[in-house]
């Protein structure tokens, strides 16, 4: 019969031994460094850039994170043990180049060497967040950056609607709303933020009591105003991520200029009867607002404002993919819109994509900027496809 | 041989209804032009009182920016396919 001590002493002589610095340096030469404690030893802290197994499941799970079994791994517990055991393991599936670290996390912590304490999660945060934390793109570290992350909302209303819900639904930790308007009994059409009983109330005010009921981890940020060139700048400043869901074309270009001054993303939706349109604005890499549409329509011709109509489903669409991009920017995982954009028709139910490109021309962002500070743009909503006699007719009763 | 211009839904009612328009032209600047004899309004959208193509309208020829193109000059072939699309607003 072998007692532990004699197992572990034969171990040893069986495998190869580093000291927390040798593991720091082969970690960052490219050597998968993993941690083989438990949860809740993981979530006091833990090395850099290190990947938890628990020993439970080390075998089990190795292969995920290690394909080739000559490839470097360096395994570390609390004190040396647990990891010793587990290097053997790791031999016996025919890795080659395993370590242990000789005393464990602790004589790393005692080296003075860096350490990350890990966001930790309640039970209940465990459970809403399950759906992502099982995702490999998002998982811990991914819903961790969320709740830490902050995304203002540019209008609460028909795009700011969806794009809000599921962005606090996600778990996005800060939510801003900017809107100066009360809610109206025709916003209830498309702006499912809102309800019935709270025509009258501030915007912001609905969409914050709506988001809060969701997800009690958002915080929710209510900005009643409208944006102009005297407070953009300090509105969208503590935010990581713009989503524009606003319905003027002044505040488009406002929004667009401010986040390029602030260097932050602007993730841009719009819509208009049947049509949607989506992209993603990232200064300094590919195209802002202005490089695609370098004008807005002169007053008279302009598609734009709530006397044009919408079908009421379509800003659910463009609202959604506005959120899907902010997502994917705070986790910064996939291919955001960015140098393309994206449009849509309801009616034909047909999505195209079109490639857009910095301009060098642009007043803001190209090789000569005349813009030098966010200004307010002149322009007013006078597009009237159907004549102003004509719409007070159909909104009377009147057929078309 | 002409070439397929898709048009929005926002300016279809100035397309007779239609989302495609079949256009014979060989460059960006006769399709306006025809454009400008067959559906005068649309064309009123698209272009300014000069003729240019208006800031807040974009043609793709096969999804390139035909202002990353030749502009204007931007030559059509058949197979070749063309879009607008229009600022829009609505939020």
């Amino acid at each position: 019969m072998t007692t532990f001590r004699e197992l572990l002493s034969q171990v040893k002589t069986g495998i190869r031994e580093v000291t927390p610095q040798e593991a720091q340096a082969a970690a960052a030469q490219g050597a998968l460094l993993v941690d083989v404690r438990e949860a809740d030893e993981w979530a006091q802290g833990h090395a850099p850039g290190a990947v938890h197994i628990p020993r439970g499941f080390l075998e089990i799970r190795i292969e995920e994170k290690a394909k080739d079994k000559n490839a470097p791994v360096v395994l570390y517990c609390a004190g040396g043990v647990r990891s010793a055991l587990a290097a053997r393991s790791l031999q016996e599936l025919g890795f080659v180049d395993v370590v242990s670290v000789t005393g464990g996390f602790g004589k790393w912590k005692e080296a003075g060497l860096e350490i990350v304490v890990p966001k930790t999660f309640s039970a209940e945060q465990r459970q809403r967040y399950s759906r992502h934390l099982l995702v490999p793109e998002i998982g811990e570290a991914g819903q961790a950056k969320l709740l830490a992350s902050k995304v203002l909302l540019v209008g609460a209303g028909g795009l700011g609607s969806p794009a809000g819900l599921y962005l606090a639904a996600a778990g996005v930790g800060t939510i801003g709303l900017v809107d100066s308007d009360v809610v109206d009994l025709s916003n209830l059409q498309r702006q499912v933020l809102h309800t019935n009983a709270r025509v009258g109330r501030p915007k912001t005010e609905s969409a914050a009591e709506t988001l809060r009921a969701l997800n009690p981890d958002v915080e929710v940020v209510r900005h009643d105003l409208r944006l102009d060139s005297s407070n953009v700048l300090e509105v969208l400043k503590p935010y990581d991520v713009i989503v524009d869901g606003c319905d003027n074309f002044a505040t488009k270009y406002l929004v667009n200029d401010a986040a390029w001054f602030l260097k932050k993303p602007d993730v841009f939706g719009s819509i208009f009867r049947f049509e949607g349109q989506a992209s993603t604005f990232t200064p300094g890499n590919g195209p802002c607002y202005r490089c695609v549409f370098p004008e807005p329509p002169p007053a008279g011709l302009a598609p734009s404002c709530d006397e044009a109509g919408v079908l009421g489903v379509l800003p659910g669409v463009v609202g959604l993919i506005q959120a899907t991009e902010a997502i994917k920017l705070l986790l910064g995982k996939g291919r955001p819109l960015v140098g393309r954009l994206w449009t849509y028709d309801a009616l034909e139910m047909t999505f195209d994509e079109f490639k857009t490109r910095r301009d060098p021309r642009c007043r803001l962002c190209g090789d000569a900027p005349e813009i030098k500070t966010v200004e307010d743009l002149s322009w007013s909503c006078h597009f009237d496809p159907l004549g102003k006699q004509e719409r007070e007719r159909v909104l009377a009763g009147g057929t078309r | 041989m002409p070439v397929p211009v898709k048009i929005p839904s926002p300016l279809r009612p100035f397309a007779g209804g239609e989302s495609v328009l079949q256009v014979e032209a060989t460059s960006v600047a006769g399709l306006l032009t025809s454009l400008a004899s067959s559906h005068k309004e649309l064309a009123s959208r698209l272009t300014d009182e000069s003729g240019k193509l208006r800031g807040h309208v974009r043609i793709y020829v096969n999804d390139e920016d035909v202002r990353f193109l030749d502009e204007e000059k931007t030559p059509l072939k058949p197979g070749d396919t063309v879009a607008i699309v229009p600022a829009i607003a609505g939020g």
